[in-house]
């Protein structure tokens, strides 16, 4: 079943599973890596899309390319503010981070 | 016929297509449910390779590329320098909350059944018109005309965040130590 709906069978699949990664998670590293599985999530929608449904197949995969390159900035930022983190508190335990909780 | 040619529809069989699925579903397992954080990295390459496999069966060997280059090669290898801040293998891990880890299961479960539901029963139609061009020569030509000023705006967030980066991390250093 070679066909629009398994692909978009997969794109949710990852997505839900990045979604409960982040949700569940508390080391911020897999936080990080479960925000990775929702973009790749919805990257398989917009190729899919752009392979059986849109008017020119170019677009979808230019998007694709968009989104890998706000994804790269992201991982570059998220790393750096993981690393001030560690720096400030010892451990990259979410639960830590705690300063300005009311 | 292009190099995507080959894996068209009517040639690719159902068989490598389901394990591909499968090698996917599976990495995006492993890079959510183990405690080790190693584990979740390569399970993280697991499922960005078998995403590029899918591109590969949409058609567009270009993109397969540029997942393989810029997630595998480069996002992979970013966070495993990254690991090393993690808590030392050798500790026991804390115990889980089982409370907060039930409710997270049960909103990222209705948020797969409802994503399910719409594209379940939604009926999609392809548009009446489709030109049939994959080629990157295409890609190339609209990124440098219709989509010239995204193309640009992407470059300039990517220069800001590489120098937000090295600030981040920089003067983080400078300030505790």
């Amino acid at each position: 079943m070679n066909s629009l709906s398994s692909y978009l069978f997969v794109a949710a699949a990852l997505f839900s599973l990045g979604l409960l990664g982040v949700l569940q998670r508390r080391n911020l590293i897999g936080m990080l890596i479960s925000i990775e599985l929702m973009l790749n999530g919805a990257n398989i929608n917009f190729m899919a899309f752009n392979r059986f449904l849109a008017p020119e197949p170019a677009v979808g995969q230019i998007v694709t390319l968009f989104v890998m390159g706000i994804a790269a900035a992201e991982a570059a930022i998220g790393l750096s503010i993981i690393l001030a983190l560690f720096r400030q508190l010892r451990s990259i335990n979410i639960e830590r981070a705690q300063e300005l909780k009311g | 016929m292009t190099l995507g040619g080959i894996f068209s529809v009517e040639t690719a069989a159902q068989g490598p297509f389901w394990m591909v699925v499968g090698l996917t579903l599976a990495g995006a397992v492993i890079a959510v449910f183990p405690r080790n954080i190693v584990y979740n990295v390569f399970g993280l390459v697991l499922a960005l390779t078998g995403v590029a496999g899918l591109y590969l069966f949409l058609n567009s060997i270009f993109v397969a590329m540029m997942q393989l280059l810029i997630y595998v090669g480069a996002i992979c290898i970013a966070i495993v320098f990254a690991i090393m801040l993690s808590r030392p293998l050798h500790l026991e891990a804390p115990k889980r909350n089982m409370a907060k880890v039930a409710a997270a299961a049960g909103a990222s479960f209705l948020f797969f059944a409802a994503n399910l539901a719409v594209v379940f029963k939604t009926g999609w139609q392809a548009e009446a018109q489709r030109s049939g061009d994959w080629t990157v020569a295409t890609i190339g030509h609209m990124m440098l005309t219709r989509y010239n000023l995204v193309f640009e705006v992407i470059s300039l967030v990517l220069l800001v965040a590489i120098i937000g980066a090295i600030l981040t991390a920089g003067y983080s250093r400078r300030l505790t130590s």
